[in-house]
């Protein structure tokens, strides 16, 4: 450590670790993994939603999971929330539409009609 | 820096530890393997989350859920429901608040509200072994800044304005304490953290080294330099095992970034720390008597003056402080004077980290700012007293502490207004007693702990602690009369002047404490009656030594 710009650095790096236990997140993602989900492949969304997030590098993210909410025909569900916008909810999200749902609607905020059950 | 959409933290302070928090992990560990979640989800084990008597504690992130008293085949059901499933596992939910854990504005609540984290910031909330988590919640910025872009008395100067005072007990002005020995002049001076802690029911400096090593580093850098000081040393107790565990693997670490050893920050200061591990002796927590243990001696205190400051560890001058103090450093330098100074009151800034104890709902950890009431916090933060009921006394301070009474649930606590009532905010032990115990019995426990500890040195206190547990086992026997209570107020009053040091001199605190505010108590006591039921008078006809011995140290249960 010779400076405070090397600390600054690993700072940068370093804060991404704890910011999911702080309560900062701008945007939440939420997978229905309950046994119908499940069934209908909402582990790979997940995994891909997981890797795509990974890739991207992006920050102040959450990634949760939510039980049956009573659609089980359009699994696998995924809802997304960015801060101070309406909830829109995903049916039948494939690892390939989860990562399309990604960069448009989480990353560029254009919420992707065609996949979408409900939006309040 | 991967992505993980959630973090398990498994709480690992030493109370959780002995409550099995290790199993725990693995067992989550193993089930997270077995669904294949290891690279979506990430267990870590934290310091402590404060309400010790609730562990293992386990907490979910992102939605904070607390787990209490979690079982190796419940944490089997956290993994299958919660992390895969998506469903919190209710069954086993503590829904109280925890204050290390972050909650959205809308779910906090007055209680939570109460608790204000300095010292503790990052206790519970980080991984101890993870440096790279300490500096990513701001650690090493404060030293860095100190190194970098103040002088050492521009540093000495923040503490004084802070109005930071000694938490272990003492209440002596840092910065004060700083000055001297950056005035002395000589070509080695320590920095010396004093981690012996001995105050029976005081474990917040074990569990912040265990919770948060790196800020305590991170302090005695920046004294370091405040000083002059190129060594500190961490004087630590032999059986805090997890501590000290925690306490080496951070200095290696902060090696390897380079943040102790030579030309710290490019600034041309040397630093390092090594652990000192004491063997556990009450007395090694006075400042000189540290030192002598340190240096090798037998543990007992020195004549003062000259004092540390001046002629410490080696006859250099040394500083020695408390973890909590040091703890304190890093965000007051962080932030400034004028922050630190909005917490706590005019004459006692800050907060107060204490451990709660006894007859109370919520024990634990805690840490609230300076001058709330001893109601706000056994009925607030502590959640009242367990079966409905009376309070009794409160002991804050440690065993050398004062012990209040129910009139004094509502006086401010810090060091003036403790003082006043006769009391001392110590080192941070609040133990609660309720009105089942008798003050007699507890009293008596109190002294034979000091007779034990007094490391026989000097005659007051060698025989006066002595002569006190006599006394207050008469008392206890109801054989006791005025004349034995005059007594031992003579005795703590010469205890009180003439013993060499802190140890010998506060035995008149709790004492005098108590006499005062119970005395239709003891009263009762001399007329051969116990309020309480406790105490009995020792039946005839029976061999009075074996009987005492069987009965000694009963009481508190």
């Amino acid at each position: 450590m010779k400076s405070l710009d090397d600390l600054k650095k690993i700072k940068e790096r370093a804060q991404a670790m704890t910011e999911l236990r702080e309560g900062t997140e701008e945007t939440r993602m939420v997978v229905g993994m309950g046994t119908c989900g499940i069934a209908a492949g909402a582990r790979d969304t997940l995994a891909a939603v997981m890797d795509e997030v990974n890739t991207r590098n992006l920050r102040h993210i959450a990634v949760t999971q939510t039980g049956c909410i009573g659609l089980c025909e359009y699994e696998p569900i995924m809802s997304v929330t960015r801060h101070g916008e309406p909830k829109v909810t995903y049916g039948r999200v494939t690892p390939e539409k989860a990562r399309q749902i990604i960069a448009s609607h989480v990353v560029n905020g254009q919420v992707v009609g065609d996949l979408v059950i409900s939006s309040k | 820096m991967a992505f993980y959409r959630a973090h398990v933290l498994v709480c690992g302070g030493f109370p959780c530890v002995a409550a099995g928090c290790r199993a725990v992990r693995d067992a989550i560990e193993r089930s997270v393997r077995e669904h294949g979640l290891e690279r979506e989800v990430r267990v870590v084990e934290t310091g402590c989350l404060g309400p010790c008597d609730l562990g293992p504690i386990v907490v979910v992130y992102p939605e904070g859920t607390v787990y209490a008293r979690v079982t190796v085949s419940d944490a089997r059901e956290i993994v299958d429901e919660h992390l895969l499933k998506g469903r919190a596992v209710k069954r086993l939910e503590y829904t109280g608040h925890l204050p290390s854990v972050s909650l959205a504005d809308d779910k906090r609540t007055d209680y939570f509200e109460i608790q204000e984290r300095i010292v503790l910031e990052n206790v519970g909330l980080i991984d101890p072994d993870s440096i790279e988590e300490y500096i990513g919640r701001d650690g090493y910025h404060a030293a860095g800044v100190a190194l970098t872009s103040m002088s050492p008395d521009e540093v000495i100067e923040t503490i004084k304005s802070s109005g930071l005072r000694g938490r272990g007990g003492a209440a002596f002005p840092t910065g004060v304490k700083l000055g001297f020995t950056a005035r002395a002049e000589d070509d080695q001076k320590y920095i010396i953290c004093n981690a012996d802690e001995g105050e029976p029911g005081t474990f917040k400096d074990r569990l912040i080294l265990e919770g948060d090593p790196h800020k305590v580093i991170e302090g005695m850098i920046i004294l370091g330099y405040s000083v002059g000081a190129s060594m500190g040393y961490v004087y630590i107790r032999g059986e805090y095992y997890l501590s000290i565990e925690r306490i080496e693997r951070a200095i290696e670490e902060a090696r390897k970034y380079g943040l102790l050893g030579a030309d710290i920050f490019g600034s041309g200061f040397d630093f390092d720390i090594e652990v000192k591990k004491g063997a556990g002796a009450y007395v090694c927590g006075e400042e000189t008597a540290l030192i002598e243990s340190m240096e090798g001696k037998r543990g007992e205190p020195r004549q003062k003056p000259p004092y540390p400051g001046t002629c410490g560890l080696w006859g250099k001058p040394t500083v020695v402080n408390n973890v909590e103090t040091i703890a304190n450093v890093p965000p007051i330098i962080r932030n400034g004077a004028d922050w630190f100074r909005q917490f706590g009151t005019p004459t006692s800034p800050g907060t107060k980290v204490y451990t709660l104890t006894g007859d109370v709902n919520n024990k634990g950890l805690i840490e609230v700012p300076m001058g709330i009431t001893l109601r706000e916090v056994i009925y607030g933060v502590g959640g009242g007293i367990p079966g409905g009921r009376r309070f009794k006394m409160a002991q804050t301070g440690g065993t050398a502490g004062g012990c209040l009474s129910e009139a004094h649930l509502d006086i401010p606590m810090d060091y003036e207004n403790l003082q006043e009532a006769g009391s001392a905010l110590g080192s941070g032990a609040l133990l609660i007693i309720d009105d089942s115990h008798c003050i007699v019995d507890t009293a008596c426990i109190l002294l034979h702990f000091f007779e034990h500890e007094s490391c026989g040195q000097c005659t007051p206190c060698r025989e006066g602690t002595r002569r006190l547990c006599d006394i207050f086992r008469k008392v206890g026997e109801l054989t006791a009369t005025e004349d034995h209570l005059k007594l031992a107020r003579e005795l703590a009053e010469v205890m009180q002047s003439s013993s060499l040091c802190a140890l010998g001199q506060s035995v008149a605190v709790p004492l005098f404490t108590i006499l005062d505010h119970y005395a239709d108590e003891i009263k009762a006591h001399l007329e051969g009656r116990c309020p309480a039921g406790v105490c009995r008078r020792l039946p005839t006809g029976v061999d009075e030594e074996a009987y005492v011995t069987s009965h000694a140290g009963g009481g508190i249960k």
